[in-house]
């Protein structure tokens, strides 16, 4: 499927990042027509001034509901958009909520011509979630090591033991208890707190 | 037992009448029958919406409209719908601006607490603007498919006021309320509480209506599942709207009230102040800025009164809104299809059916403030009686 510059897309997003992520997949598939919304005040106002035939809205926003309001016809309307999905594709909304988001096509726009666009926010979408959630892990690893380290110096310093054996020492309890090494470490800098 | 599956996600918004809902888990009545249930709270209906079609939730903490939209597919995929007990009637409030306020003081022929007289008054202040070449006033609801889009409607038409010509309604979602009112988006809102108590604790609104002034019985939120899904599921089924029978009565039972509010009130859960959900089921809230309180004993009903026994009347009611207002086409198919969506069968048959309404309880099932009384047989009647509408 060749890409469609003519379509106008717009992306409603608070993560900057995520928006970023979006916003370069969809200009690299050819589509130059593509506007970020990060501030929802007044968001139904401002979808219709930018008149695109295609929204994109994290499920994280609640402004989604907003967007649902371009069902129900009203004087405001200038004309009518549609979910993209419709009986015939639960498959793809499942993937799509799964991933966190919901797309909004003008009526009468063939969805074929915009398969490739959700298909592409979803794996965009499902790549962010997988890069923070590994951000997350480093972040927590690292402040792990931190606990486990600061542990061990008050180990070393009360029990006169080397820095190995201050770790074997934990380790074994963890073991013993069943629990992770960092929240021994955390017992024992609470403990050492407690009898300063 | 059979081989349904006992571990549950249900979706709620972090509103006062998921109390049912969240009681039922945190208080361990779901526990109690067997039940392991995850509650996730959401940030929209759209999501709750697709989450319980996709099959991402078992159940849902619904708007009453939602459950019937998606059973005739308005709007979007078609996935019928059962809603075998209530989690709350009425429970909304109309809020208007400061000024707003005013200029229906100012118009206001009779007491403004008489929606009749208010919706005159809203007339009469709607004209003068056009007259002055002001911008129309904006009215904030929930979600198009709600029970807050349509009771502002019936509200306002009945003075006169068409809400699709004279003014503009428009979506938002409820933590978004309160600013819109202050930044001068909105000149008034209907939503369910806290919403309604935090933008007068501001200084900034007055709480004009509580909407069960406008309807004595409106069915608000339900408990909703796929109609797949209770039938895969017969026993889970059952021993779910028993955890909730037991957790109404357990809301409804006023010595429980401040342990009520205490859970209610987690981060996790609603997140307001004890406080402020302790107004709300009480029926006492603070209206005006300068500190008046009204009172009422059907503001948010959760189990008394057979508040809980779904009821078709209501359904009927709601579907006849949808047409009214265009939103929906006529038929009868359609008009049943939206009656089997409130399984008063159901609730009979795993509570125990209800004591009749007392007397205190309005003969038409509805109560509206004004209008003849409602056939849900009728449909086609009941919206020729109105000169403002859609069909």
């Amino acid at each position: 499927m060749l890409p469609d510059p003519s379509l106008k897309i717009v992306i409603v997003d608070e993560s900057p990042v995520r928006a970023a992520i979006l916003e370069d997949g969809l200009r690299e598939a050819g589509h130059t027509q593509v506007v970020h919304i990060d501030d929802t005040a007044n968001l139904l106002a401002r979808v219709y001034a930018l008149d695109p035939d295609v929204v994109l809205i994290d499920l994280e926003n609640p402004s989604r509901d907003v967007l649902e309001q371009m069902f129900q016809v009203s004087r405001v309307v200038k004309r009518p958009v549609a979910m993209f999905v419709d009986q015939s594709d639960t498959s793809s909304i499942q993937a799509a909520v799964d991933a966190g988001i919901s797309a909004y096509i003008v009526d009468g726009l063939k969805k074929e011509r915009i398969k490739h666009i959700l298909d592409m926010c979803i794996s965009r979408f499902n790549a962010f979630s997988r890069l923070e959630g590994e951000l997350e892990q480093a972040k927590t690893a690292l402040e792990e090591r931190k606990v486990i380290d600061r542990a061990k110096g008050i180990l070393m310093k009360m029990k006169s033991l080397s820095e190995e054996e201050a770790y074997t020492l934990m380790r074994k309890t963890a073991m013993n208890e069943k629990k992770k090494i960092a929240d021994i470490a955390q017992s024992i800098i609470t403990a050492a707190e407690m009898l300063k | 037992m059979t081989g349904d599956s006992k571990k549950l996600r249900i979706g709620f918004i972090p509103l006062a009448d998921a109390a049912a809902l969240i009681i039922a888990v945190d208080k361990g009545f779901a526990k109690e029958e067997g039940l392991d249930v995850e509650l996730i709270r959401e940030v929209s209906w759209s999501n709750m919406r697709d989450k319980l079609n996709i099959g991402l939730f078992d159940a849902a903490h619904l708007l009453a409209p939602v459950a019937i939209a998606s059973s005739l597919g308005l709007g979007h995929v078609k996935v019928p719908i059962v809603a075998p007990f209530n989690l709350g009637l009425n429970g909304n409030a109309i809020t208007v601006t400061n000024d707003l306020y005013k200029a229906l003081t100012d118009n206001a022929r009779g007491d403004l607490k008489d929606p009749k007289v208010s919706a005159r008054a809203l007339a009469d202040v709607v004209a003068e603007r056009r007259r002055k070449g002001r911008d129309p006033l904006n009215f904030g609801m929930t979600f198009p498919f709600s029970t807050h889009n349509y009771q502002l409607r019936f509200w306002m038409a009945s003075g006169g006021v068409d809400p699709d010509q004279d003014l503009r309604m428009v979506v938002l979602p409820p933590p978004y309320m309160v600013d819109s009112i202050s930044s001068g988006h909105v000149d008034a809102f209907c939503v369910g509480a806290p919403w309604n108590s935090v933008a007068v604790d501001l200084g900034i609104a007055h709480i004009l209506h509580f909407v069960s002034e406008i309807l004595q019985r409106a069915t608000e939120k339900v408990l909703a599942v796929r109609a797949s899904w209770a039938k895969e599921n017969p026993d889970t089924f059952r021993r779910l709207v028993r955890a909730h029978g037991k957790a109404a009565d357990f809301v409804e039972d006023g010595k429980n009230r401040e342990e009520i509010c205490q859970i209610l009130s987690a981060q996790t859960r609603i997140g307001v102040a004890p406080e402020v959900i302790r107004r709300t089921l009480d029926g006492k809230l603070k209206v005006s800025p300068s500190g008046d309180y009204r009172e009422s004993d059907r503001y948010l009903m959760v189990g008394r009164l057979g508040a809980a026994r779904p009821d078709p009347v209501q359904a009927a009611w709601l579907y006849a809104q949808m047409v009214r207002w265009g939103h929906a086409p006529l038929s009868n198919e359609m008009l049943a299809a939206s009656k089997a969506v409130f399984r008063t069968d159901l609730y009979d048959s795993i509570l125990g059916k209800g004591a009749p309404l007392p007397p205190s309880e309005p003969g038409d099932g509805v109560g509206a403030f004004a209008g003849p009384a409602f056939n849900s047989d009728d449909i086609a009647g009941h919206i020729s009686t109105w000169k403002i509408r859609r069909w």
